[in-house]
């Protein structure tokens, strides 16, 4: 496992999962169409992500089917990695 | 454009979407007054078959209190049937400010503003008070009108993991940098019949230099000492800075709600606070009505007193036959069945039975978290608790669910 994909599913599990709550979190585990993340909270997530990668996310892209697992968060997360790195 | 084959067939395709995830919401007909029990036709067009209501919000059992009803007519006679206006052009009555500082001493508040409902006041609130240099961070599990109104203001959205105070203080400390802070609850959470932890949220928000706003809706009237509400019970009256709350279940059940709280806020949604400015105002036969349950409520405890006990012994009777039951201390008990299925078959075989009671399963809460959520009533004699628990007993034990927790639950549905 990468470092961005650790970090996002440490995040996501330290945030959203509920104590006693035992389910296990992949890179494919449906996140947002499975009810663990509704959209409302997934704010907190991208702000996460805005944050700690120096990146910015545009609403179009922000979108619950881009959230929906881990491995599609570290692949959006990449995408403005190379935007950010390719503006300056 | 017209409404074509086309477009129906799309709007066919998604509602046979919505049967079948078997979410579909059918109404039941009742054909009396709202009560403790009520006749009931279902499927439309059965015939009318007389149930024990153990799903209703008329917590107080005011609904059809004769008092409440000739206040009501008194009003209708007195101020007419509707105002045909908006509060702020032709559309206030000398008893919606009444009604507004009634409630503002019951609530021990600074000031009320109504609203058409407690979803409007929702609704209208953050929009009208808070912008863009501001932060709301909510409990998870907040009731949906909230989720609305906070997606129609322009202030950063967050959330806290419900009733955790460390996520929440977390939560406070990340946004110190903005100009307000509101941290947002619901006062007692509608599905699972829990209550907010507001001494400590107060504690937290005087730490971090946060507002508090409470969605009272299931606790005005009933919960505290005297029945003002959560922030009674907790210990902290005059802290909450607003109150969101509704008259449409225990003061009376009719319709109409309030924001309620510190003097600016307040005036702010007056000014702007968009479903305020744009719809009608309650109509006088209700405001008459409510005016009567403040009155009734302000001069003894002995209703919710009734419904504290009805609680209680529904609780125990619930444990005693082995159901598995959310924990909490409200009127709202929630029998855990965990699978969306079981839920809806139970509720359909205690209708059998002769006790009118609901299943919920995802999206109204989560998924895995399907249940029959029972609510009492001061309208509840001991006579109907002890008819229903006779009837959830015969269904617990058709269904072989008696004395099983939620992984033989999980087991059972799954085989």
């Amino acid at each position: 496992m990468d470092e961005i994909t650790k970090v996002v599913r440490d995040y996501i599990i330290r945030e959203y999962v509920q104590e006693g709550d035992d389910r296990e979190i992949t890179e494919t585990t449906p996140l947002i169409s499975s009810g663990l993340v509704d959209s409302f909270s997934m704010v907190s997530l991208l702000r996460f992500l805005e944050k700690k990668y120096a990146i910015h996310i545009p609403d179009t892209d922000a979108t619950p089917e881009a959230f929906d697992t881990v491995e599609r968060i570290v692949a959006l997360v990449r995408q403005f990695q190379k935007t950010e790195v390719g503006s300056v | 454009m017209a409404f074509s084959d086309a477009v129906r067939d799309s709007y066919q395709t998604d509602i046979e979407g919505i049967k079948a995830a078997g979410l579909f919401k059918e109404e039941r007909y009742i054909h009396s007054p709202q009560s403790s029990e009520i006749e009931v036709e279902f499927p439309v067009g059965s015939s009318i078959r007389k149930c024990i209501n153990i799903c209703s919000n008329n917590y107080l059992g005011l609904s059809s209190h004769p008092e409440v009803i000739a206040a009501a007519h008194a009003g209708l006679d007195s101020r007419g049937y509707g105002m045909s206006s908006v509060r702020f052009i032709c559309g206030t009555q000398d008893i919606h400010r009444e009604l507004e500082n009634q409630l503002t001493n019951f609530l021990g508040t600074e000031d009320t503003l109504l609203f058409p409902s407690c979803m409007d006041a929702n609704a209208g609130f953050f929009e009208a008070c808070l912008n863009e240099q501001d932060v709301m961070i909510a409990d998870r599990l907040v009731h949906a009108s909230i989720v609305d109104g906070m997606r129609l203001s322009k202030a950063m959205q967050d959330t806290f993991k419900h009733s955790d105070m460390g996520h929440l203080e977390e939560k406070l400390q990340e946004h110190q940098d903005k100009r307000f802070r509101m941290i947002i609850t619901d006062g007692v959470f509608s599905m699972d019949g829990d209550m907010a932890k507001l001494a400590e949220m107060v504690a937290l928000a005087e730490r971090y230099n946060a507002m508090v706003l409470v969605d009272d809706s299931h606790a005005t009237g009933f919960i505290g000492k005297t029945g003002r509400g959560t922030h009674e019970h907790c210990g902290v009256l005059g802290k909450i800075d607003v109150i969101t709350t509704t008259l449409g279940k225990a003061l009376g059940g009719a319709s109409g709600g309030c924001v309620s709280g510190r003097r600016e806020l307040v005036e702010m949604c007056r000014q702007r606070a968009r479903p305020y400015l744009f719809s009608n105002a309650v109509a006088p036969v209700i405001v008459a009505g409510a005016l009567k349950v403040l009155e009734l409520i302000g001069a003894t405890t002995e209703r919710r007193d009734k419904l504290e006990w009805n609680a209680k012994y529904w609780r125990g009777l619930l444990t005693e036959a082995g159901f598995d039951l959310k924990e909490g201390n409200t009127p709202i008990v929630p029998v855990m069945l965990y699978d969306a299925k079981l839920a809806q078959e139970f509720a359909r075989d205690l209708f059998d039975e002769g006790v009118y009671a609901i299943g919920f399963f995802f999206p109204v809460v989560p998924k895995g978290q399907a249940r029959i959520r029972t609510q009492l009533s001061a309208a509840h004699e001991k006579h109907h608790l002890d008819l229903a628990i006779a009837a959830f007993r015969k269904v617990g034990q058709k269904r072989g669910i008696l004395g099983l927790g939620k992984k033989d639950l999980l087991a059972r549905c799954a085989a």
